[in-house]
């Protein structure tokens, strides 16, 4: 069965079987290995990419699923070939020790700051409360999405 | 891991869907959210033949606080609904593609506390972008939470099917564990449930190791006041403490025609201990589950209380 999504920006298509899981499309056949597999049980949320700018676990929704939409995996996060505000917060205040769940957890943070610019950090603790970090105690990615919220909001009052 | 081979089909419209499940519906399984049912395709404990993803079927995602028959307009996709439903009382109505973060989210499902309180204990927050309340009712994991709900506020479900609609009371929509009463030519494509009067009040407490587990402990408790101050109507379900989620009866019956207080909600709470038989297993001993139940239960009619009382929305 054909897909045809836009990553990232980019148009790319594929023939595919309809059980191909989405993050092996992303990763295997688009060859695009930032999106991680953790678990490959729901429960980690490394494989988290943003579909229609929304997060969900791209390791619980076959490739056929995202026929006709956009995604944005962490290769996307860049801006103008800068760092964006999340990955740059993330660089700042060491917002991971391995990497392993890091894109996950920006993404996340991305489309939940836009939802709430100005969280608390107990909204940012819920709001990653479906992504597995097993370094850091999370205590920096916290830091880190605030960060970046704080930096989004100057950005936006400025 | 990977699912067994299947065909897919993605249906345009409702009519569409439903034809294919009146031609062919033994051999398919309907894809909304795919948060149960994908992983289980991948520990292939299910292999269907077909499945048939609704996700493109537009208007399906509706959720609407409906008021009662004075009101003309009751929300998008109401022609879903059987018309011979017209009770006039107020409900709250979802849709079949409502994530659970649009129940979350929705000024209308506050319509219902039970529901509104028991939406952001469902899954975790990824998981409920893309997991319906509908999708999990039709899965009908016997540890599920919103079958609790459903069972203390009373709910009627909607099937649909070329024939038309028909609705059917929760009790006896849910058979047995990944068991429903749905037949293979039709598709759940609503649930609806008793909005609160401003006399009522509703809520869900859930005790999980971490989230996105199963509750170790969950109870969904409601109440309506009646002019006197006294409760008219309670309802108490369990979940994770019986082979399958548990009304009880028993307890609710306690409540109902008496005045509200912390030892009457105690006397509830010990017979919602005693009505269940949880498991002795890795997220807690029988007995330890037991006494949360009833604590839970305490709590749970409290705040369903103070909700009723004004106190708190």
């Amino acid at each position: 069965m054909n897909v045809n999504v836009t990553i990232n920006g980019a148009e790319k298509s594929a023939d595919v079987e309809p059980r191909l899981l989405l993050v092996d499309f992303i990763r295997s056949t688009l060859k695009m290995t930032g999106t991680h597999i953790g678990c490959d049980t729901t429960s980690c949320g490394v494989c988290t990419i943003l579909l229609d700018g929304t997060p969900v676990k791209s390791c619980t929704l076959f490739a056929v699923q995202a026929n006709g939409r956009s995604i944005t995996t962490v290769e996307g996060l860049k801006q103008n070939g800068e760092l964006s505000a999340m990955q740059q917060a993330f660089k700042e205040h060491h917002g991971l020790q391995c990497g392993f769940c890091t894109p996950a957890m920006m993404l996340v943070g991305t489309a939940f700051i836009e939802d709430n610019p100005d969280p608390t950090d107990d909204d940012v603790r819920w709001a990653i409360s479906g992504n597995l970090c097993r370094c850091t105690g999370y205590m920096n990615i916290v830091k880190s999405i605030q960060a970046a919220a704080a930096t989004t909001r100057e950005g936006a009052s400025s | 891991m990977y699912p067994a081979k299947f065909d897919y089909l993605v249906p345009e419209s409702l009519d569409e869907a439903l034809s294919t499940l009146s031609e062919r519906g033994d051999e398919v399984k309907i894809l909304a959210g795919g948060q149960s049912l994908i992983p289980m395709m991948k520990l292939r404990f299910a292999a269907p033949e077909t499945l048939m993803d609704i996700n493109r079927i537009p208007d399906l995602g509706w959720i609407s606080h409906n008021r009662g028959s004075d009101e003309a307009h009751i929300g998008p996709a109401e022609h879903h609904w059987p018309s011979s439903n017209g009770s006039g009382k107020p409900t709250l109505r979802i849709g079949a593609l409502a994530r659970h973060n649009d129940v979350v989210r929705s000024e209308a499902a506050k319509a219902n506390h039970t529901v509104s309180s028991a939406a952001p204990w469902i899954a975790d927050p990824i998981v409920r972008n893309l997991g319906t309340m509908v999708g999990s009712l039709a899965h009908h994991d016997p540890e599920g939470d919103w079958a609790s709900v459903m069972l203390a506020c009373g709910a009627t479900v909607a099937l649909a099917s070329t024939a038309g609609t028909r609705t059917v009371d929760i009790d006896d929509f849910l058979v047995d564990m990944f068991a429903t009463s749905c037949q293979p030519n039709e598709m759940v494509i609503a649930v609806e449930v008793k909005a609160h009067s401003d006399r009522g009040g509703g809520n869900y407490q859930k005790l999980e190791r971490k989230v996105g587990d199963y509750a170790t402990v969950g109870v969904a408790t409601c109440l309506e006041l009646g002019d006197d101050g006294n409760i008219a109507a309670a309802g108490l379900a369990l979940t994770s403490v019986y082979a399958h989620n548990l009304k009880v009866p028993d307890a609710e019956a306690v409540l109902v025609g008496q005045a509200p207080s912390d030892e009457l909600f105690a006397e509830a709470g010990r017979i919602a201990a005693a009505a269940c038989d949880p498991a002795s297993d890795s997220r807690g001993s029988a007995d330890y589950k037991r006494h949360v139940v009833s604590v839970f239960t305490e709590r749970g009619l409290a705040e369903s209380l103070k909700i009723a009382q004004g106190g708190q929305t």
